[in-house]
């Protein structure tokens, strides 16, 4: 019995279950190395894989083994010029080479880290442990069902816009070479025929016959007329079907103050806020919307590089933002169709009077339409926005507020604003 | 021989095979035509060079399991690497940081993958490479699917510890125990439980007694029927307390338990842990099932890769003397043969040990020779070998030897000059190290009774074993450690006490004596509160 047997299609990734174990293992060091990675990290590179170093110690497996010490005898190869009784020096670290190969080897490393690489998914999904979108209602398809048309091949029947002509008149011709295929041989062998009775020396035929064989050409040739160039049965659509498609959708406001007074650095602090938003919504939702909008004394919605890195200077009016973006929402994105969340992000400035103008814009139109609705002061200072958005927060749980004035607070910010417990609330 | 001499460029590399010309059927040595040798291999081809190996096998009477010759990726080899080598395991983190590492070092190119990996199963499962070449998967087949696998199902620690039917049913049967375990004790216990067995993995070992052999049904049934009694068998020790003032020494005791040293640290575990769930005590059981597996394997490799490198040397280069293999072919697998067997010197950068592709390949072309061509050096060290019948003599050495004991009979003078062996006493007492003997006259019966030690498993790993329980007060779990030379235990002990107290359940003392009888150190660890 002789077999050869080709696995390479299967079993791939056996190992990915002993790999999940080894990373749920080290998630500590894990997370601590996102965190750092997050931190230090330009924005555009934030979906990235990353190098884990892991103490050697901690990844070790005990077994118990000798020490140096005691007596121990060990042979070597590659004798030059020793010979019996002969004194060596004790090699500094240890014994020479050790009875076990790869002993040495090993106890020479043992101050590596061990280092790793964690995928793009691994890190995310480290980076999202344990966050769980707020709210989390998909708009799911049971309720609204959304379709889209796709193509499935051709048919013969259909509306006139969906004609494909190719596949049409490529029947035709078919139709049309089998039907007269008879017909056609037929009139060139009587044509034939009928020239060699023309031809100079040829035997003179009898005039009816004559005749006959005229009268046979014409009426091929009336038959073969007879054969419609396109019939209706040469006629193919294109076959489009609607499928339901199991996406649900989300859509979010990214708001920001870019008066004066919001500097750079707090833009960026900003930036990162919006980023790790978008994506955190990029593992829930299959198509997101971004929607920018920046304010000062008036709002506008703007693209992304505008967004960040156009400056302004004025007054500011934090309303104005609030106002478009429900604009925006009833214009654009119904809210049984989207899932709609918001991100606001000021240094808490704002025309004294606006402030209570905001909260009510809020609570009256638009966090109804929300999954979602936060707000990150990237400053200390309380101001008045701060205090009327405080007391919004107390009283719905789809608005979730907090401060961030550094980098590295950012991202406990977040975790802090997604955390389970909001949801639980 | 001749048959296809005409075509047969002079042969610059052979093997003397004209001893034993008469041994060998005349109808093998047809005019079988040379095989086609393209660079990349296909799979007629791969069965091509399959049925010729096979064929010159068969001519030198290697007995050999029935072989699967498997085509993998090299993704899976080190998925297969991961796992100890098997083809299923059950999961562990510690096999997925085997395969990071592996895949980290095989995508920086610090290092090859193995060629091969061999399954001692039967049917005996050996893994090509795909990205090998033709020349490499000859050599992988001659290798693997003859040498390792003859070697599997000839020598007698094999034989005796392993059972190559059911090995694959066996860790089949542990994988789904282990998941099972997994979903309903938690991940984390499961690991914590494995975690602490693995690290008493090499003490879980009989090495004298010859474990049963059982099918997978009859294992499964076993299992449950285990679950059911073994709680109430081990209570049996401890029901029997007898109501004495407290204040004995237990282990003084003339009612010692146990009533003799038990070497098999997990067996031991697995009986007589008072308070282990079934499943606890299934998955150590499941754990020194694995290492009893591979213990042959950790006793024997010299000798075996020995075997299987002498014959795929042997089988290939008598198929190029038969006129089979084209020139090209056998350069390639020769460059390969002659890294595998490559011995670095002593202080060479490369050094790692004495290399048993090395060690072993000599030794049996070594006992081939002294069978063939004996000078008077090997007629007064190898009386019985002389002009035997050298087939028989290997397979003799094959069979019934282990690396200590193999190096001990077979390590011939010669081969001590050749390898320029030398070796060296580090006591802690002198300042400095010594010669203690070197390839000369003097030197060669020490030297291969120190060689032979270095191959001791006995020696090389610390002699643990269960000295006692105490019975009378807290359960306690006495092991000791004896010293082999005044060698005393590395700093990893405490830890892996830890995982024996988790085993246990109770606290675990570990007390390491001297030649004398006299403990020179304890440690006591008190298992932790989970």
């Amino acid at each position: 019995m002789q077999q050869i047997i080709d696995r390479r299609l299967a079993g791939k990734n056996k190992s990915i279950g002993n790999r999940e174990r080894f990373l749920r293992r080290h998630q500590a060091q894990i997370r601590e190395a996102v965190k750092r990675a997050i931190a230090g990290r330009a924005i555009r590179d934030i979906a990235q894989g990353e190098d884990i170093h892991i103490p050697r110690r901690d990844i070790s497996e005990p077994v118990f083994g000798h020490a140096a010490g005691g007596r121990r005898e060990t042979v070597h190869p590659g004798n030059r010029d020793f010979v019996r009784g002969d004194r060596i020096e004790r090699p500094p670290g240890g014994g020479a080479g050790g009875g076990g190969a790869g002993q040495a080897g090993d106890s020479g490393q043992g101050e590596d880290d061990f280092v790793f690489h964690l995928s793009k998914e691994e890190f995310m999904q480290a980076f999202f442990d344990d966050l769980a979108l707020p709210n989390l209602v998909r708009t799911t398809l049971a309720d609204t069902p959304e379709y889209r048309t796709r193509r499935a091949g051709f048919s013969s029947d259909g509306t006139p816009n969906n004609l494909h002509v190719v596949r049409s008149m490529r029947g035709a011709i078919g139709r049309r070479i089998a039907l007269g295929s008879e017909s056609r041989r037929e009139l060139a062998r009587l044509e034939e025929l009928l020239a060699s009775y023309r031809a100079p020396a040829a035997p003179v035929l009898p005039a009816q016959e004559m005749a006959a064989l005229e009268r046979d050409i014409a009426a091929l040739r009336a038959r073969l007329q007879r054969i419609p160039y396109l019939d209706p049965i040469d006629l193919r659509y294109r076959s489009r079907v609607r499928m339901p498609v199991p996406t649900a959708r989300a859509v979010m406001f990214c708001l920001m103050d870019v008066s004066g007074s919001m500097d750079e650095a707090r833009k960026d602090l900003a930036k990162r806020f919006f980023i790790l938003l978008y994506l955190f919504l990029t593992r829930h939702y299959e198509r997101i919307d971004l929607v920018f909008i920046r304010h000062h004394t008036q709002a506008q919605e703007v693209n992304e590089n505008e967004f960040f890195h156009a400056t302004e200077t004025g007054g500011t009016v934090v309303s104005s933002a609030l106002v478009l973006m429900e604009e925006i929402v009833r214009a654009r994105y119904p809210s049984s169709e989207w899932n709609i969340y918001g991100a606001q992000a000021s240094d808490g400035d704002n025309w004294h009077s606006d402030s209570p103008r905001c909260r009510e814009l809020l609570a009256r139109d638009l966090l109804p339409l929300c999954r979602y609705f936060a707000y990150i002061q990237v400053v200390e200072e309380e101001q008045s926005l701060w205090q009327e958005y405080a007391a919004l927060a107390a009283t719905s749980a789809a608005f979730a507020m907090r401060k961030a004035t550094t980098i590295d607070q950012i991202y406990p910010v977040f975790r802090d604003l997604f955390s389970q417990e909001i949801r639980a609330r | 021989m001749s048959a296809t001499s005409g075509q047969r460029p002079s042969a610059g590399h052979r093997v003397a095979l004209d001893g034993e010309a008469g041994q060998r059927p005349s109808a093998t040595r047809q005019d079988a035509p040379r095989l086609p040798a393209p660079s990349d291999w296909t799979f007629d081809l791969l069965d091509q060079y399959h049925t010729a190996i096979r064929a010159t096998a068969q001519r030198f009477g290697l007995d050999t399991y029935p072989n699967q010759l498997e085509i993998i990726t090299a993704e899976q080899m080190m998925d297969a690497y991961a796992s100890v080598g098997m083809p299923v395991n059950y999961r562990h983190w510690s096999y997925g940081k085997e395969f990071i590492a592996t895949e980290r070092n095989y995508r920086r190119g610090q290092m090859g993958l193995a060629y091969e990996i061999v399954i001692n199963a039967n049917p005996c499962i050996s893994y090509l490479m795909e990205e090998n070449t033709l020349a490499m998967q000859a050599l992988v087949i001659a290798h693997a699917a003859y040498g390792h696998n003859s070697f599997f199902k000839g020598n007698y620690l094999f034989r005796m510890w392993t059972d190559a039917s059911s090995i694959i049913d066996y860790l089949v049967y542990a994988k789904d125990y282990v998941a099972a375990c997994e979903e309903r004790h938690g991940l984390d216990a499961v690991e914590l439980w494995l975690d602490s067995c693995h690290a008493l993995m090499n003490y879980g070992v009989d090495r004298y007694r010859r474990p049963g052999k059982l099918s997978l049904a009859a294992e499964r049934a076993r299992a449950e029927e285990r679950e059911a009694y073994a709680q109430q068998q081990v209570n049996e020790i401890w029901r029997t307390l007898p109501l004495r003032p407290r204040a004995e020494t237990a282990e003084k005791e003339p009612a010692h338990f146990p009533a003799e040293p038990q070497e098999n640290l997990l067996y031991f575990i697995e009986k007589n842990a008072p308070l282990l769930e079934p499943w606890q005590r299934e998955i150590v059981r499941i754990v020194r099932k694995v290492a009893q597996y591979f213990y042959p394997q950790r006793q024997t490799q010299v000798m075996n890769e020995g075997w299987a490198t002498f014959w795929h040397h042997h089988l290939l280069n008598t198929l190029y003397d038969d006129g089979r293999l084209a020139d090209g072919l056998m350069l390639e697998w020769l460059k390969s043969h002659t890294n595998v067997v490559y011995q670095p010197p002593v202080g060479d950068p490369a050094y790692r040990g004495i290399n048993p592709y090395a060690l072993g390949f000599a030794m049996y072309s070594e006992i081939k020779r002294i069978c063939q061509a004996p000078t008077d050096e090997d007629r007064a060290w190898f009386p019985d070998l002389v002009d035997s019948d050298w087939l028989a003599t290997l397979n003799h050495a094959m069979r019934n030897f282990k690396d200590e004991s193999f190096i001990g009979q077979y390590l011939s003078p010669r081969l001590m000059r050749a390898f320029r062996l030398f070796s060296v006493v580090d006591d802690e007492r002198a300042t400095t190290l010594e010669v203690s003997a070197i390839h000369d006259e003097a030197g060669y019966r020490s030297l291969r009774e120190a060689m032979s030690r270095q191959y001791d498993l006995g020696s090389r790993e610390p002699n643990i074993q269960v000295w006692g329980v105490n019975l009378r007060s807290d359960r306690s779990l006495i092991l000791r450690h004896t010293q082999h030379d005044d060698r005393p235990l590395h700093e990893g002990a405490e830890e892996v006490l830890k995982h024996a107290a988790r085993l246990w359940g109770f606290p675990v003392h570990l007390e390491s004596v001297d030649r004398s009888g006299q403990p020179t150190r304890r440690w006591t660890v008190t298992p932790p509160l989970i």
